[in-house]
């Protein structure tokens, strides 16, 4: 009996029951903890579609990181400490209307085109993770940098806007 | 190795569903749980699509710099979220309709 199917079956469910509920939660803190239970389910799928460093980066940066910051958020933005804050909803109509012919067009499109399957080993050229190490020091060095020094002008320009010096007119 | 459809169809509707909290949701940290939630769900067309080239890591990747595009994002966004509710006392974005007073 192989265990694999169902824990990938799983994880789909889970993570498309916790977006969808994600729509109809009014709790922003509610919200915040349903997209930790779709991250981690999604974390679980890359597990077992061969890209586990993928899994642990959302473990750790989204699961540890974004949700973490978000949920600060939440509490520094509630008016009434004690009480949850609570979203109200508007354009339905619209939202619906939009998110179902989206969802429609994609359905429709990924019905129509059949991709191949291959039946491949998970990954014939050694260890992915040492591929991966050796991609960021040579063949990606150029995103890498990038990325670093993206990651540094964010941050700074973050605790900048977020910082308590008072503009001169409020 | 699992059907690849059931991978995209999972994106499909993740994607949608962000796609409608972004709209429906009148706060702005759940705009931002709605965009975190459609670049989850392009993540992982592109981890999905890498099993069909088992030698390369294009696709894993590009999931790599996605997800630290991400918190850059996230990080810009509270923060700019934060300072907005500190001077107009909301967080919700329809009630902010001008930049300066």
């Amino acid at each position: 009996m192989n265990a694999a199917p169902l824990m990938f079956y799983f994880f789909e469910v889970m993570a498309g029951l916790s977006a969808l509920s994600l729509i109809f939660t009014r709790n922003v803190f509610y919200g915040a903890l349903l997209l930790i239970v779709c991250l981690l389910s999604l974390a679980g799928i890359y597990v077992l579609a061969f890209a586990e460093f993928i899994a642990v980066t959302q473990i750790l940066i989204y699961a540890g990181g974004i949700l973490v910051v978000i949920i600060f958020g939440i509490m520094l933005t509630s008016k009434i400490s004690g009480k949850p804050l609570v979203v109200q909803h508007t354009n339905w109509f619209s939202g619906a209307l939009a998110s179902a012919a989206f969802l429609g067009i994609l359905l429709y499109l990924l019905s129509q085109h059949s991709f191949h399957t291959v039946q491949a080993s998970p990954n014939p050229s050694g260890n992915p993770l040492h591929q991966i190490g050796t991609g960021l020091m040579s063949r990606y060095v150029l995103p890498f940098e990038m990325a670093g020094i993206l990651l540094l002008i964010a941050l700074v320009g973050a605790a900048v806007i977020a910082s308590s010096a008072k503009p001169k007119k409020l | 190795m699992f059907p690849l459809e059931h991978f995209l169809y999972l994106g499909a509707v993740l994607f949608a569903a962000g796609l409608m909290v972004v709209i429906v949701k009148r706060n702005a940290i759940m705009v931002l749980l709605g965009i975190e939630l459609m670049l989850n769900a392009s993540n992982l067309n592109m981890v999905a699509f890498n099993q069909l080239d088992p030698g390369s890591i294009d696709g894993q990747m590009f999931t790599l710099f996605v997800i630290i595009v991400a918190v850059c994002e996230a990080a810009v966004g509270l923060a700019i979220i934060f300072r907005i509710y500190h001077y107009y006392q909301t967080s919700v974005p329809d009630e902010v309709s001008e930049l300066k007073d």
